[in-house]
């Protein structure tokens, strides 16, 4: 039996068996090939199961602090909720402000606080999806802890993710935040009422966002004025349809 | 900022992979386009090593470099960053590598 490692092969150090070498130094080499998100997307596949099972279909919304997710959201749930069983996972690093807005718009929400945590990862949204128990054929609209970097990489089990950039930002952050843009399945421009009172071009925007994510749809909005909501809520419908389509 | 959840998942997984020896060293493959900052990731495993048997251990992380075929005529295009416009002019460009995020191998004493 090797004494370093306990295994039944006898040999001389320095050669590798499964998964194993022997250093001359006595120290052990572990080949282990792991993927860090690995575990992660593990339940991300959970979640993304648990939803089809019952004909629901969460969309992972994503933007800067300021946005106007959560205003978007409001304005969604009362010109929607009649028509989709909406819930919605809010993600913050603290405070229930946002959940309580939802609530008061009328859909039923659950906050999840990530203290220090910049993203939300699918374990959070799995104990989320408990305490929701989102209905047959539900939309769940998960908004993500503000922040154009770090929930990029997280997978949630959605069926898309949804940048909503916004016009005082800067027609700039495709490309400077090409991550997150990259991911999108669709990018919404929020505060185009804005447009006049700052330098955003809008052009050069959608070119920007065409570089890092060729293709991908934009939809310009004003989630306080109403402008292009419309386009907003056939894109919700026709995501849900697509979802809902026996494979 | 997510390298320290990162830092954090590594740990649990060399830990439990460690059978309690002491883990002398880490190697990490990150890709150029994996949207990780070797830098912020290498503090934060030390970090969050006190503490757990990778105190004190050594990541060594391998960079691998982007690479993509462009989508117009087919051409292979090294990337450095997350986007990248081939010799054509396209930009649709299919990655090939670069994205990995992976525990390649660990020592422990």
């Amino acid at each position: 039996m090797c004494a370093t490692c306990g295994c039944r092969e006898q040999h001389e150090h320095h050669h590798a068996h499964a998964g194993h070498d022997h250093a001359p130094d006595g120290h052990r080499l572990i080949r282990l090939e792991h993927d860090v998100l690995a575990r992660n997307d593990a339940l991300a596949a959970v979640n993304r199961r648990r939803l089809a099972e019952r004909g629901a279909v969460a969309i992972n919304l994503l933007a800067a602090p300021g946005a106007g997710k959560t205003t978007l959201l409001e304005r969604t749930i009362r010109e929607l909720r009649a028509e989709i069983p909406l819930v919605v996972i809010e993600g913050d690093q603290a405070t229930d402000a946002d959940a309580a807005r939802i609530r008061a718009a009328g859909a039923p929400a659950v906050q999840v606080n990530t203290g220090t945590g910049c993203h939300l990862d699918a374990a959070m949204v799995a104990r989320a999806l408990d305490e929701l128990d989102p209905p047959a054929g539900a939309v769940v609209l998960i908004e993500n802890v503000g922040n154009l970097v770090c929930p990029a990489l997280f997978d949630l089990g959605e069926a898309v993710k949804v940048v909503v950039a916004s016009v005082p930002e800067g027609d700039d952050k495709p490309t400077k935040y090409p991550h997150m843009f990259r991911a999108a399945g669709l990018v919404l421009l929020n505060k185009i009422d804005l447009a006049p009172h700052v330098a955003f071009d809008r052009e050069r925007w959608r070119a920007r966002v065409h570089s890092v994510n060729p293709g991908v749809e934009t939809l310009a909005v004003s989630a306080t004025g109403g402008a292009g909501l419309d386009a907003w809520y056939a894109w919700l419908r026709g995501c849900r349809a697509t979802e809902r389509r026996p494979a | 900022m997510h390298e320290l959840a990162l830092a954090q998942e590594i740990l649990d997984v060399v830990a439990a992979r460690s059978g309690g020896a002491r883990v002398i060293r880490v190697v990490l493959e990150v890709g150029k386009l994996a949207a990780v900052l070797p830098d912020a990731l290498r503090f934060c495993f030390d970090l969050a090593a006190e503490d757990t048997v990778a105190r004190g251990a050594r990541l060594e992380i391998v960079e691998t470099p982007g690479r993509a075929r462009c989508r117009g005529c087919g051409a292979d295009v090294a990337l450095d960053r997350p986007y990248g416009r081939c010799a054509c002019g396209g930009s649709d460009l299919e990655w090939l590598s670069g994205e990995a995020l992976r525990i390649l191998e660990m020592e422990v004493a």
